[in-house]
């Protein structure tokens, strides 16, 4: 990098948060020195309008848009539903529809199954935070990193050589041949799965341990007096007072699972039959030139999501009602 | 037998069952602690193994596993050299993409947090007609996966940002014509729905006596906002900043979209994707790579963890 780009930069980056706190600045100056008569609409504009502004254009106008494009071909003329007829019976695209469902069956309940389970384990247990840590630590990364971090895991070199990929020295040590884990499918696909697994179980850990430690302690005491087993006591006790916590992050993490991009793009670039929805959207509309299949998967999506957060939304409410 | 012939004294009887219920309790904790240790194990080793060949030799990682260190041992800071340092055109420079992530994210948090927060206290402190109704809609706008904003976003910014960014470029020759812009922009919308909604939550709960003490002082609504509910709104607004500025930072969907990917515009995940899909197999970079594109967050994870599960938990459904 030549000192002119780092300066060009510089200068860019400084002139955009400049120019942003003038604006800003000017807003808030002018807010209280509009005229009396009309002072209140005034005030509103300046205080709502620029966020509206971007929302109407950037958000609701272009989402309209695409829900529009979904019904046009590579021209722009319309196709009626010739996109969504590609989408429900070419192989390719059904591979990607079952692979996101799968993606979505498999994610959220492992992740909250293995989180819930490791926040029962190490609750009040010496050096909890500690532990919490290391199993939070993959959500603070991004999916690009956390795909290098397992592609290195699964790396794979012919079987004469040395292997430096751990899953498959794994398999050599227990006497079987190493595999090249992200071409052969259908595995590859559930060997992508697990990197978001690997991500999303910390975020239910940590939803779930707090949850836990609201439980009542009057209700462990009770059960255990009454003789029940600590395995009783998790599933007659813990689960149910924990219900709507566990709603919360299997809908959290089915919203993040059906968006899932950035692993599948690093991990195979969607080839060797991995692609999801939220892959194939963006290979279409922005490598393949048919932006109305990309716009319809793109919808599907939106389709898909939407039931899902609005009963995620809901619960939060509802529990927050109750507190 | 009467009751009052054997009386177990409630105190032993008490004493014996606890103490049994201490060894039962210590057997199954046993138990609990391997599991949890193996959970752990599992959940950092592959971390760990990425982390440590970062800092063996560019020759070993591609000829030995990590596990073998101690056999085949060789350290040094080679890779980071390599992939921060290195002039050559084939090397990462990811210095460059570094500049780029940081010069992206700082005003994509900045903007959108400042917007978000006037739009939050418009809806809870100024009222209008339809203030709620526009409240639920911008609430409802969360629902929609930025996936279904993207091609005509990206058609608008070819129609109308480009031209401005060429001349800008045209006016200042330092500035090239590709420029952080358009990411700027896409960012802060995409943000707003949630940061408004989040920051809401906290501004409407300041007490209204509060407000009031300031406007009987004779504060408008401009005074009120940036002495009054900014400062009382820091908690909130630092939850949002890291929590947008990691998701910013950790972003690839956008960048792919809305950044030129050259060295003038691209961040660090796009250049990391990149390097992955075409030399998959240079270890020796990639592992540097990763880690560099990994200290930011880590460091804000390590040093603000409170804020950054706050954070992450209120926006676990962005995107």
């Amino acid at each position: 990098m030549t000192s002119l780009d780092l300066m060009g930069k510089i200068l860019q980056f400084a002139t955009g948060i400049v120019a942003f706190i003038a604006v800003f600045g000017l807003i808030l100056f002018f807010l209280d020195r509009s005229s009396r008569g009309r002072k209140d609409f005034i005030q509103l504009a300046l205080f709502l309008g620029p966020a509206m502004l971007l929302l109407a254009v950037g958000l609701i106008y272009p989402a309209i848009r695409t829900s529009f494009m979904a019904f046009t071909d590579r021209t722009g003329a319309f196709n009626g539903m010739d996109n969504f007829i590609w989408m429900f019976t070419q192989p390719q695209a059904l591979i990607t529809l079952w692979n996101t469902v799968l993606w979505v069956l498999l994610v959220p309940t492992i992740s909250t199954v293995v989180g819930l389970v490791y926040a029962v384990l190490i609750d009040k247990s010496r050096g909890e935070k500690y532990y919490k840590m290391l199993v939070f630590m993959p959500m603070a990364i991004s999916f690009v990193g956390a795909s290098i971090i397992w592609r290195f895991m699964y790396a794979y070199r012919s079987p004469s050589r040395e292997q430096y990929g751990l899953v498959n020295q794994i398999i050599v040590w227990f006497g079987g041949e190493p595999q090249q884990i992200l071409q052969d499918s259908p595995w590859n696909t559930f060997a992508l799965i697990v990197v978001m697994i690997w991500i999303q179980t910390g975020f239910a850990m940590v939803v779930l341990s707090a949850a836990i430690k609201g439980v009542p302690a009057e209700q462990h005491e009770a059960a255990e007096l009454d003789g029940a087993s600590p395995i009783q006591r998790f599933f007659n006790v813990t689960v149910p007072g924990i219900k709507s916590s566990i709603v919360v992050v299997v809908t959290t993490i089915t919203i993040a699972t059906l968006k899932v991009f950035d692993i599948v793009r690093t991990m195979t670039g969607g080839n060797f039959d991995t692609s999801v929805v939220a892959n194939e959207m963006y290979t279409q509309a922005f490598r393949a030139g048919e932006p109305g299949r990309g716009a319809a998967l793109a919808l599907i999506l939106f389709l898909m999501v939407t039931p899902i957060v609005v009963y995620n939304i809901r619960v939060l409410r509802k529990q927050r009602e109750i507190r | 037998m009467t009751q009052v012939a054997v009386p177990t004294p409630p105190v032993e009887r008490g004493r014996v069952e606890a103490k049994a219920g201490r060894v039962k309790k210590r057997m199954t904790s046993r138990v609990a602690s391997v599991i949890a240790l193996v959970i752990a194990v599992l959940w950092t080793i592959p971390t760990f193994g990425l982390f440590l060949s970062s800092f063996r030799e560019p020759d070993l990682i591609e000829s030995t596993g990590w596990w073998t260190v101690f056999q085949n041992p060789g350290f040094s800071l080679q890779n980071y050299q390599e992939v921060l340092l290195s002039g050559s055109s084939s090397a990462p420079q990811l210095g460059e993409y570094f500049i780029n992530s940081l010069f992206i994210a700082i005003p994509a948090t900045l903007f959108p947090l400042a917007l978000a927060a006037m739009a939050a206290y418009a809806f809870a402190w100024i009222k209008f007609k339809g203030s709620s109704t526009l409240f639920v809609l911008v609430f409802a706008l969360q629902i929609v996966p930025l996936q279904l904003a993207l091609i005509p976003l990206l058609q608008m910014t070819v129609a109308f940002l480009h031209p401005a960014m060429r001349s800008i470029s045209d006016v200042i020759p330092m500035i090239p014509d590709q420029q952080y812009l358009p990411v700027w922009i896409a960012h802060t919308i995409f943000a707003l729905p949630l940061a408004t909604f989040l920051l809401h939550n906290f501004i409407s709960e300041i007490p209204r006596d509060v407000i009031e003490a300031a406007r009987v002082d004779g504060a408008g609504h401009g005074q009120i906002f940036l002495k009054v509910v900014l400062p009382l709104a820091m908690p909130a607004l630092a939850s949002v900043a890291i929590f947008q500025f990691l998701w910013v930072w950790n972003d690839l969907l956008v960048a792919l979209v809305f950044s030129s990917g050259t060295p003038d515009t691209a961040p660090l995940t796009q250049r990391l994707a990149e390097l992955a899909g075409s030399r998959g197999q240079s270890w020796a970079r990639l592992t540097a790579g990763a880690f560099v594109s990994l200290v930011v967050p880590l460091i804000v994870f390590f040093s603000l963890q409170r804020y950054f599960v706050r954070g992450l938990l209120a926006g676990s459904a962005k995107g």
